[in-house]
């Protein structure tokens, strides 16, 4: 079955439908949210669609090679304007469609005054996997 | 039967270890030969269920009783094990003249072998990364797999990490004293890694240390591996409070003390005191100083926080440590005030970790919430772990919705 990488931004993305920063929200908000996702990735697991879920940072840095002999530089630790990804989801489903409705439910995750975020994720066919983008 | 099972086959491998090396075996070769004569001594007298090939059936059905020296044994055979790669190696001939150049079994000094098989792992040309993962397979015992789980990379990456790190202290003698300072420090690395998989990583870094306190002496000549001990006991016996059934944290103030393990604390107390009284104090007695000030106290209020301050006085005169006096500047908060403590708090490097959290605890303790609430955000977004983030997040949330509710 394809793979896909689902990715969700910190910054980069278009702005979400309800979109207030978390520690605007309520506790119990946090909790909820929280909740949501590890459900998602429990559902994913109980589906054998689940291959990989990680949360980053949001510190980092461009790194760029100066040529031999001389250290790496870096943008620095705190970059403005770049995208940024706070985690992703790597599924391994039957094809284009089924990624794109998890992604949808994904979005949905609770935010602010228990409405749904409506955040938009990236969706990422993983080369060498048949029939990645649905046709 | 629980005569025969991983926790006693584990204890003897440093010491299986030391006596093939003795013998004359490189140290890679003795550590691959110990761990195929650990999974012969599984299968034959073993549970026999841990592998591919087991029936799974209950320990006594089938299972031969265990040897009665269950070291000699597995001595014998891994030093079998040994021979039988040797011999199928291409230089089979130069390296059988090494063998037999070397001594032959005789009477060994165990403890002796086992404090090198600690010091080889923990070799100061290691990277720490590898010093753990190396003790934990030569040392505690563990296999390629479990090292690879409890790490949470793939057994192939581990496997690599492992024999590169052999490699690396392969050509070392095994009479020169090392350095017990290094090897208490991989120790307490190994403990903080915490656990997943089927290995309890801080677990194993207790039973290691035990291991390394009795190879120190009856009369605890070494009163700082008593103190990491002490340290590591106390600091466990916290962990059934630490977080809740959903992965989040519990803060030190609001953990439910009727959790702690009572008999761990008390244990940890007494080898502290027995390593105070020699008056040789290091960093990990004064730490477990600190830890059981916690321990003793029935609520954080009711905490000895100026006996606290005290104990990081002494541990900030000894580390210097950036990460200490940022402690201590916590403990200033309690003993003397939020105020006091945002002064101490004011000559710490801004850039430790856990700068802003300090910062944002103390300023809502001072009734500035806005500032907290500001500052918790900021420490979320520099969070290293997710429950951490999802407990800073919730802290400017609450505040957050305080201040709106004004």
């Amino acid at each position: 079955m394809p793979r896909y990488l689902l990715l969700k931004h910190y910054r980069g993305a278009p702005a979400a439908g309800n979109d207030v920063p978390m520690d605007q929200w309520a506790p119990e908000e946090v909790d909820a949210h929280m909740t949501f996702m590890d459900d998602f990735a429990k559902h994913l697991e109980e589906n054998g669609e689940y291959v990989d879920g990680q949360a980053l940072a949001p510190e980092g840095a461009w790194v760029r090679s100066e040529g031999p002999g001389k250290p790496p530089v870096t943008d620095g630790p705190f970059a403005e304007t770049k995208d940024l990804i706070a985690g992703w989801f790597v599924i391994d489903v039957d094809g284009w469609d089924r990624a794109v409705e998890l992604a949808g439910e994904l979005s949905l995750a609770p935010g602010k005054d228990g409405k749904p975020i409506h955040e938009w994720l990236e969706v990422r066919p993983f080369y060498g996997s048949p029939t990645a983008t649905g046709d | 039967m629980d005569a025969f099972d991983e926790a006693t086959l584990r204890p003897l491998v440093p010491a299986v270890i030391g006596v093939l090396v003795r013998r004359g075996a490189d140290f890679a070769a003795a550590e691959d030969a110990v761990q195929e004569a650990l999974v012969e001594a599984w299968r034959t007298f073993g549970g026999g269920d841990d592998g591919p090939g087991g029936d799974g059936g209950d320990d006594g059905a089938g299972a031969t009783a265990g040897p009665r020296d269950l070291k000699g044994w597995l001595v014998t055979v891994a030093w079998r094990r040994f021979l039988d790669a040797v011999r199928s190696e291409s230089a089979r001939q130069r390296r059988e003249v090494v063998v037999d150049g070397r001594p032959g079994p005789g009477p060994t000094e165990d403890a002796d072998d086992t404090l090198h098989v600690f010091f080889l792992c923990a070799h100061p040309a290691l990277t720490p990364a590898s010093a753990v993962a190396l003790t934990l397979r030569a040392v505690a015992g563990l296999t390629t797999r479990q090292v690879a789980e409890a790490y949470l990379v793939p057994e192939a990456t581990m496997a690599q990490r492992i024999s590169r790190a052999k490699r690396t202290v392969s050509g070392e003698s095994f009479d020169r004293p090392g350095d017990l300072a290094t090897v208490r420090r991989v120790l307490y690395l190994v403990f903080n890694e915490g656990y997943s998989g089927d290995v309890d990583l801080a677990a194993e870094a207790i039973r290691l240390t035990r291991q390394l306190v009795e190879l120190a002496g009856p009369h605890g000549e070494d009163p700082e591996t008593d103190g990491l001990l002490a340290l590591m006991l106390l600091h466990h016996a916290r962990r059934p409070a630490r977080t809740r059934a959903d992965g989040t944290l519990v803060p030190l103030a609001e953990q439910d003390r009727g959790l702690w393990d009572t008999t761990l604390v008390e244990e940890g107390v007494t080898v502290l005191q027995s390593a105070l009284s020699r008056q040789r104090r290091g960093e990990y007695q004064l730490q477990a100083a600190i830890a059981a000030l916690h321990a003793d106290a029935p609520t954080t209020a009711e905490t000895d926080w100026v006996q606290v301050v005290q104990w990081y006085d002494e541990l900030l005169a000894l580390t210097g440590s950036p990460v200490v006096r940022l402690n201590r500047a916590v403990a200033v908060g309690e003993a003397d005030g939020p105020r006091a403590g945002l002064a101490a708090l004011a000559e710490v490097d801004p850039d430790v970790p856990r700068h802003r959290a300090a910062s944002a605890y103390l300023h809502e303790r001072a009734g500035d919430l806005a500032t907290a609430a500001r500052l918790y955000a900021e420490a979320a977004g520099l969070a290293t772990n997710v429950p951490e983030r999802t407990h800073l997040t919730r802290q400017a949330a609450r505040l957050n919705q305080a201040s709106a509710a004004d």
